[in-house]
């Protein structure tokens, strides 16, 4: 089936969703069974709006969000995976005021401390001469977006939210012992780039009648285990209008998870079985090269 | 076709892993070295996180070596007696060698003293090697070749503790062979390799081995020094990846069976010239990445 399809498929769904004021669950339409899975828990789950406290003012406009999946399995043959965020803006009037409203969606990995070097010359030799420690920065961030991020989002929101990927790791991090840590984080966020692990994809967000949207987010194959989180910030005029998180888990299965648990859990006996893989290897090869060259 | 690792996290294809394990194998069983100062660089190359490329490496060449032992012991040309001498020195050295790799890593210059250590000592014997071998090569093309001596008596030779290498046809004393142990258990702990490709220089040069009995002997020595530090890897810091290490293992073996084939045919001096040109491949192009300007100053590195 054709990612199009889909998206037109839990499209329908989520207008239907919409027209009906409580959180129901429309029947998957047909063709579509994974799309939308049984009604998920507030926190988790596809098509659920942020719940909002009672004395927060209603708003004009919400949004109303699902995942193609909330979990990615990571198994011997995973190349990378796409997640399908869609989702629909909601009305309780119509917004006269010119403006159109906007999407960013943002999907960040767990996050690690990084070291980053910088080399000088010494001598002859190119050393590691500087070093500054990020004290957690999500090992994926991407973020793709409606429109250029400039245009959608004033920087005083963009800071609030940390959205670009400048922020989401500037945000985080810890103490800083060098005098230009600007290029130290700028060189980071640009190796990450250049890797695929930081992306902005501006444009990406496709809106449909001003109602409708769905962005693609690519997920490298060298991706990491952990509590992925996807967030949905709907525009208008700059400003945020309404925002919506919802968490994506990405796990090792089967063999890999298996051998992952054990090197951890049982590193004295996953270390023998190593060794043991080795040694039988060399052996098995040894008697059947013997037998080769004798027959 | 991709493979994702398990422990190193990600993506690679396996074929390449593969046929990387086979030259690996093919170099083991052909001049007796582990081959790790080749596959740990070229894993790098590829994308597997250094910490993993150092811990995996030493698994492969536990398999490469342990068949190339076998291949050996069939043909009697493995010294038991000086291989336990030099383990047990290697044992000390490694453990020395790891707390010093631990340091080195807070410091951060684990990289520089590892390229440096590389270039400092595969010039050295990579020279010394090709002058000697060369050399030997000419005597014994010469019609009349001189008389030689079963071997030279030097310094080493007035040690004390003197023990008998039957295999070796050597009366040493137990001190050079225990120090050249713990000299290169330091180095294959810092730089990540099994330290082949400077035993068996010391073993021909500082110890008088016959050069086809040191292949032998080596292997034996690097079998167990990279399966002791494989489980100390395994067991301190989880970054041996078993994925990675049984895909470079199916090509390692049978590599080192086939080399180990060819170097049987090849004579004594020529397998020192051609590990010498190698030794000496491998130091130029550290020492060109040292000194040549970096494309990327900057370099990350998550924990």
């Amino acid at each position: 089936m054709t990612g199009a399809r889909l998206w037109l498929a839990a499209a329908a769904a989520m207008a239907a969703v919409l027209a009906v004021p409580v959180i129901a669950q429309a029947p998957p339409p047909a063709g579509a069974p994974t799309m939308i899975g049984p009604p998920a828990p507030l926190e988790r789950g596809p098509a659920v709006p942020q719940p909002r406290s009672d004395t927060d003012p209603p708003l004009a406009e919400q949004i109303v969000t699902g995942l193609s999946q909330d979990e990615v399995d990571i198994t011997a043959s995973f190349t990378g995976s796409d997640i399908l965020i869609y989702g629909a803006i909601r009305r309780n009037e119509p917004v006269e005021d010119g403006t159109s409203p906007g999407i960013i969606v943002t999907l960040e990995g767990p996050s690690q401390s990084v070291t980053v070097r910088r080399m000088g010359r010494v001598g002859p030799i190119w050393m590691n001469t500087a070093r500054l420690r990020v004290g957690a920065a999500p090992d994926f961030y991407a973020v793709a977006s409606s429109a250029p991020l400039d245009q959608l989002l004033d920087p005083d929101e963009d800071v609030r939210h940390r959205i670009s990927p400048t922020l989401a790791i500037r945000a985080l991090s810890g103490t800083v012992d060098v005098e230009d840590a600007t290029a130290f984080t700028e060189a980071m966020l640009r190796i990450r780039t250049e890797s695929g692990r930081y992306r902005v994809d501006e444009g990406s967000v496709q809106i449909v009648d001003e109602t409708l949207f769905r962005a693609d987010v690519v997920l490298p194959s060298n991706l990491i285990e952990g509590d992925y989180r996807a967030r949905i910030f709907l525009l208008r005029g700059g400003k945020v209008v309404d925002r919506n998180t919802v968490p994506i888990r990405v796990e090792k299965v089967g063999i890999e998870r298996w051998l992952y648990r054990l090197s951890i859990n049982h590193s004295f006996w996953y270390g023998l079985m190593s060794l043991g893989i080795a040694i039988g290897a060399g052996a098995l090869a040894s008697a059947v090269f013997r037998m080769l060259r004798r027959g | 076709m991709q493979i994702y690792l398990p422990i190193a996290e990600v993506s690679v294809n396996a074929l390449t892993l593969i046929g990387l394990g086979g030259i690996v194998g093919l170099m083991s069983g052909l001049f007796g070295v582990g081959g790790g100062f080749l596959i740990t660089p070229l894993l790098f190359f590829i994308g597997i996180p250094p910490a993993i490329a150092v811990a995996t490496g030493a698994n492969q060449v536990v398999a490469s070596s342990v068949t190339g032992v076998l291949a050996h012991l069939r043909r009697k040309s493995v010294d038991i007696r000086m291989g336990v001498v030099l383990l047990v020195g290697g044992v000390v050295g490694s453990t020395l060698g790891v707390g010093a790799f631990n340091l080195l890593q807070r410091v951060g210059q684990v990289d520089l003293v590892v390229q440096l250590s590389y270039v400092v000592f595969l010039g050295f014997i990579g020279l010394t090697m090709l002058r000697e071998s060369l050399s030997a090569l000419m005597a014994s093309r010469s019609a009349t070749p001189p008389r030689r001596r079963l071997h030279e008596h030097s310094w080493v030779h007035r040690l004390p503790w003197k023990m008998k290498f039957r295999t070796s046809g050597l009366y040493i004393s137990v001190l050079p062979p225990l120090l050249v142990g713990v000299a290169v258990g330091v180095l294959a702990a810092i730089m990540g390799v099994g330290g082949g490709f400077i035993m068996v220089p010391a073993m021909i040069y500082l110890l008088g081995m016959p050069t086809k009995v040191v292949i032998g002997t080596s292997l034996f020595q690097i079998a167990a020094v990279s399966g002791y530090t494989t489980l100390m890897h395994a067991v301190s810091s989880n970054t041996v990846d078993i994925m990675l290490a049984v895909l470079l293992i199916m090509g390692g073996v049978v590599g080192a069976q086939l080399g180990t084939q060819l170097g049987a045919r090849l004579k004594g001096e020529q397998l020192r010239i051609l590990l010498a040109l190698l030794v000496l491949a491998v130091c130029a192009r550290i020492a060109f990445d040292l000194v040549v300007p970096p494309s990327d100053i900057y370099s990350i590195a998550a924990k």
